[in-house]
């Protein structure tokens, strides 16, 4: 299946798109913001139509609208959350418009799909060579500001008082989680970026407790369910988005299953 | 030495006053109580001498410093959030993730962190918390495990923010003998929240008592008499002692916070 350089593309962007996602989905997790992912996502999509129409490729219309969503939320920060009304509100308007942009661009039907659910085995190489720009800037970006991150998420007031500005770590973080979402839609579409970004982060919190372990097991996952996601598509010509997503689900409900029974052993042992 | 110097400090979040006129002169190695009704500005005021906050009127002085300045010397265990029950990290990776986490990069322990990080656990008696995932851990001994975090550093100054919140009696006795052992342990100045009074008696050195926008500070003889809390309040308040306890009444009634931990 490598002999086809359509297929050695989708390998090549969904390793780099998962392990971008796995990394920053960690954090996405942990800092319970898994649906600030997803609504970024919907903002990109008026971004992804619009480039379309002034004839840009889409993931550029994505980087500005998602990391231009990212800033504003992070910026507002606290006074977003539990205003799921207006969120909500403004994300349908994202989508709205972009509908209203793909209504003027003509070859309407295969473009919304890709977008919304995207079309790794369409990705060219030069498509590969731009993610692999956007991965490293992300994941540098992310090496940077992990520190203070992790500090700001566990103990926001010790960290203020330290000096770390919690506004600034996080837009710097939502930065990140923009470019990462605007990669991860390239492989799984704009609907779809939870599997890739919080599927198997959440998997891997709950098997590890341990920082690197669990940072590694993320990325390790949706490297997994991006590979085998891609090969299962090239085998049963269902779309890889559909294997991907269903890969995340089995994923996390192993990791649901694997500790509830291991907890259930541990209390069967504490009662003898 | 003065560790916490309050001197006319008045404090305000958005545009409500929450604390005027406060004066308070600390000393180093005094367990203090700080007392007062659900929203009487005892968090706040944790939060100006942490230097999150600057007082609209009046200063504090942290070992005669700034409280901004301060900061590497106080130790500070926040009021428990419902989210952290939720983590599945574990206690030596939670506790891991504030060291040094001002810095820029990538989070890195070194062996002496790690070493630090047990010994931290071990003072505050939860050896085991280490290996453990926070999702699993008793309301006691998430505290225990706050109570490690906030000695990172070695702090000279540590602010509990009501660390008795949402505990049985049982473990609140616990967690008050554990911050009085630790607190001799390692020559701290403690300023405790609580709003409940028993738990902390025969422990806390003086209490600062906050009602009504003002404070006073004081042995519990001296303010928990019925002229100091009616002054406080500017509602009449009766001081009962029954069996050793001591609880505040109103005209109306029990006063908030100080009786319902017994019921519950």
């Amino acid at each position: 299946m490598l002999d086809y350089e359509f297929m050695r593309a989708a390998f090549l962007a969904g390793t780099i798109v998962a392990v971008v996602a796995g990394a920053v989905g960690y954090f996405l997790v942990l800092r319970n913001l898994a649906f600030a992912g997803h609504a970024l996502s919907h903002v990109g999509f008026a971004g992804a139509t619009g480039a379309v129409l002034i004839g840009v490729a889409p993931l550029w219309g994505l980087v500005v609208f998602t990391a231009g969503a990212g800033v504003a939320m992070g910026i507002l920060g606290d006074r977003v959350r539990g205003r799921d009304v207006a969120v909500g509100i403004i994300l349908s308007l994202a989508l709205g418009l972009g509908v209203l942009f793909l209504h003027f661009y003509t070859s309407y039907a295969t473009q919304a799909t890709a977008l919304l659910f995207g079309n790794v085995l369409g990705v060219s190489m030069d498509g590969v060579w731009s993610l692999l720009g956007l991965a490293v800037v992300s994941l540098a970006a992310l090496a940077v500001i992990s520190r203070p991150l992790l500090f700001a998420t566990i103990d926001p007031e010790l960290a203020e008082a330290r000096g770390v500005s919690l506004r600034l770590v996080s837009v710097l973080f939502l930065l990140v989680v923009a470019l990462a979402v605007a990669e991860a839609t390239q492989v799984v579409g704009i609907l779809l970026v939870f599997a890739l970004m919080v599927g198997p982060a959440a998997a891997a919190q709950r098997l590890s407790g341990r920082f690197r372990v669990a940072l590694a097991l993320s990325v390790l996952f949706a490297l997994a369910q991006t590979w085998l996601g891609i090969a299962l598509a090239y085998e049963t010509d269902w779309p890889p988005s559909f294997w991907i997503t269903f890969l995340s689900f089995v994923t996390y409900a192993a990791s649901v299953a694997a500790t509830h029974s291991w907890r259930q052993h541990r209390v069967a042992l504490a009662a003898d | 030495m003065s560790a916490v110097g309050l001197h006319g400090v008045a404090l305000t979040r958005g545009e409500r006053t929450v604390l005027s006129g406060v004066e308070a002169e600390i000393a180093a190695g005094e367990f203090i109580g700080i007392l007062g009704p659900n929203g009487s500005g005892k968090t706040t005021l944790l939060h100006a001498i942490l230097g999150l906050i600057k007082p609209s009127a009046g200063q504090i002085r942290v070992f005669d410093r700034p409280p901004g300045v301060a900061g590497g010397t106080i130790g500070y265990l926040p009021q428990r959030r419902s989210a952290l029950a939720d983590l599945t990290m574990r206690g030596r990776d939670y506790i891991g993730g504030a060291v040094r986490g001002e810095r820029w990069g990538l989070p890195r322990l070194t062996a002496a962190d790690r070493a630090d990080i047990d010994d931290l656990l071990a003072l505050v008696e939860g050896k085991d918390l280490a290996e453990r995932p926070l999702s699993q851990m008793s309301g006691g001994e998430l505290q225990r495990l706050l109570l490690a975090k906030a000695l990172l550093g070695r702090p000279k100054l540590l602010l509990l923010d009501e660390p008795l919140m949402s505990l049985d009696l049982r473990f609140q006795a616990g967690v008050v003998a554990l911050v009085k052992k630790v607190q001799e342990r390692l020559r701290l100045t403690v300023l405790f929240t609580a709003h409940e009074l028993n738990p902390l008696l025969g422990v806390m050195d003086r209490v600062l008592y906050l009602a009504a926008g003002h404070a006073a500070i004081g042995s519990v003889d001296e303010v928990m008499t019925g002229d100091v809390l009616t002054r406080l309040y500017r509602t009449p308040i009766e001081v009962l002692r029954v069996g050793g306890r001591i609880v505040v009444v109103s005209a109306h009634g029990e006063m908030d916070g100080h009786h319902h931990h017994d019921h519950a």
